[in-house]
């Protein structure tokens, strides 16, 4: 899989690891017994710190998506639908809230930009 | 915790300068960077911690409670200096220092020598500084050491040399029962490197933990002259005011008492060392 350290982007390095292999586990590239990469080797590999890929896994292992098995390695666990369908939501929200708020700023009708989503459901499936 | 290095209360006095109570513990496994200014004391602490020179008082447990010689076969030591003869060759140095080694691994060595470029029959004066680390980083990988110590090991390198020393460093803790100590001003090294730091001033430990605490525990602040009273500038480090604004540091738990109109952004270790130094400068 391919992980990418931002220096730049402000976002904390331990989290760009988190998220891009939560990222993974959703798009089903990443599944269910798949191990991740040493906690050691990645730390090398990306030039950072032990502790910040340790952060990284441990905070993974804490929400549920992997299990760290003492000297073999960080296990990918069977996918929670529960989970992948609380994060689908999420990212919908995020994305509907943007959507209101630019519709808002143009006083746009709530019917108008569900007749958006309508149209673009179909065009998105054709 | 489970620490390779535990160093407490050391002090040593030279009269001008005293090395004050230095206390902190390098766990197993990471790496630690040690940082401060030039003559803050970092080689003095290395040297008693490395038993070269007699503390006045304090102790240093390394590998717990292991005799002297086994601590010996476990520390790889790399010097500002090589304490090799000028006129060795690299194959003369290996002949020199593999007895006091019983695991010595030659095949390692020639393996490394190979690695680095180094090149058996060049004389240690004819190496570049870069190549005098990487024979002293070789010598201790062949004989297995347990901790790295090193003492400015980046310093007068180009980014390309320093980089390949921080990725052999890596290397070396990619092994969980492994630990690198070693002291820079170059903190860039550090940045990304280091899982913790020890920060000494003026002879005294002011921080010493995880790199992460050291970096959340303080922010960069920034603000126009108004925005700032002289009660508030006292949660200010290193405060300096310029034609139009004053810069510093606050701790990120003092931050809520300044006003919202000063800005706090991350901070880098760089910053935090410029604005402890200027502080004590100021307080001397």
């Amino acid at each position: 899989m391919k992980i990418i350290v931002s220096n730049r982007s402000g976002v904390a390095i331990y989290e760009q690891i988190k998220e891009q292999i939560k990222a993974a586990i959703f798009s089903g590239e990443l599944r269910e017994d798949d191990i991740l990469p040493s906690i050691r080797g990645l730390a090398r590999d990306l030039k950072i710190s032990v502790i910040t890929t340790t952060r990284a896994y441990s905070d993974l292992e804490q929400e549920g998506f992997v299990v760290n098995m003492q000297g073999k390695g960080c296990y990918v666990l069977p996918r929670n639908t529960e989970l992948a369908r609380e994060n689908a939501l999420h990212k919908i929200e995020d994305g509907l809230n943007a959507a209101i708020a630019a519709a808002k700023a143009e006083n746009m009708s709530k019917d108008e930009v569900i007749e958006r989503i309508n149209l673009l459901w179909e065009v998105d499936y054709e | 915790m489970n620490n390779i290095l535990e160093v407490r209360e050391l002090s040593k006095n030279y009269g001008a300068f005293t090395l004050n109570g230095v206390t902190f513990d390098v766990p197993r496994g990471f790496i630690m960077g040690f940082i401060g200014p030039n003559g803050a004391g970092k080689t003095t602490a290395i040297k008693l911690i490395l038993g070269v020179i007699q503390g006045d008082s304090g102790s240093v447990k390394l590998f717990g409670d292991e005799n002297a010689n086994a601590k010996n076969q476990k520390i790889g030591v790399v010097m500002d200096a090589p304490l090799y003869v000028d006129d060795w060759a690299v194959r003369d140095v290996e002949a020199a220092v593999s007895p006091f080694y019983p695991n010595w691994n030659a095949a390692g060595f020639a393996g490394y020598l190979k690695r680095f470029g180094l090149e058996a029959k060049k004389k240690v004066k004819e190496l570049s500084r870069g190549m005098k680390v990487k024979l002293q980083i070789a010598v201790a990988l062949s004989h297995d050491a347990q901790l790295l110590i090193l003492d400015e090991p980046t310093s007068g390198l180009d980014p390309v040399a320093r980089d390949e020393i921080c990725d052999l460093l890596r290397e070396f803790v990619t092994d969980e029962n492994k630990s690198v100590f070693f002291s820079t001003h170059i903190t860039s090294d550090l940045e990304k490197t280091a899982d913790y730091i020890t920060f000494i001033l003026g002879g005294n430990i002011v921080f010493t933990g995880t790199k992460d605490a050291l970096t959340e525990k303080y922010c960069r602040v920034t603000g126009g002259l108004d925005d700032i009273d002289g009660e508030q500038k006292k949660f200010v480090t290193g405060y300096r005011e310029h034609g139009t604004g004053f810069e510093g540091m606050a701790e990120t738990a003092n931050v809520e008492k300044l006003p919202s109109a000063v800005l706090s952004e991350p901070i880098t270790l760089d910053e935090i060392i410029i604005f402890m130094c200027r502080e004590a400068k100021v307080n001397d």
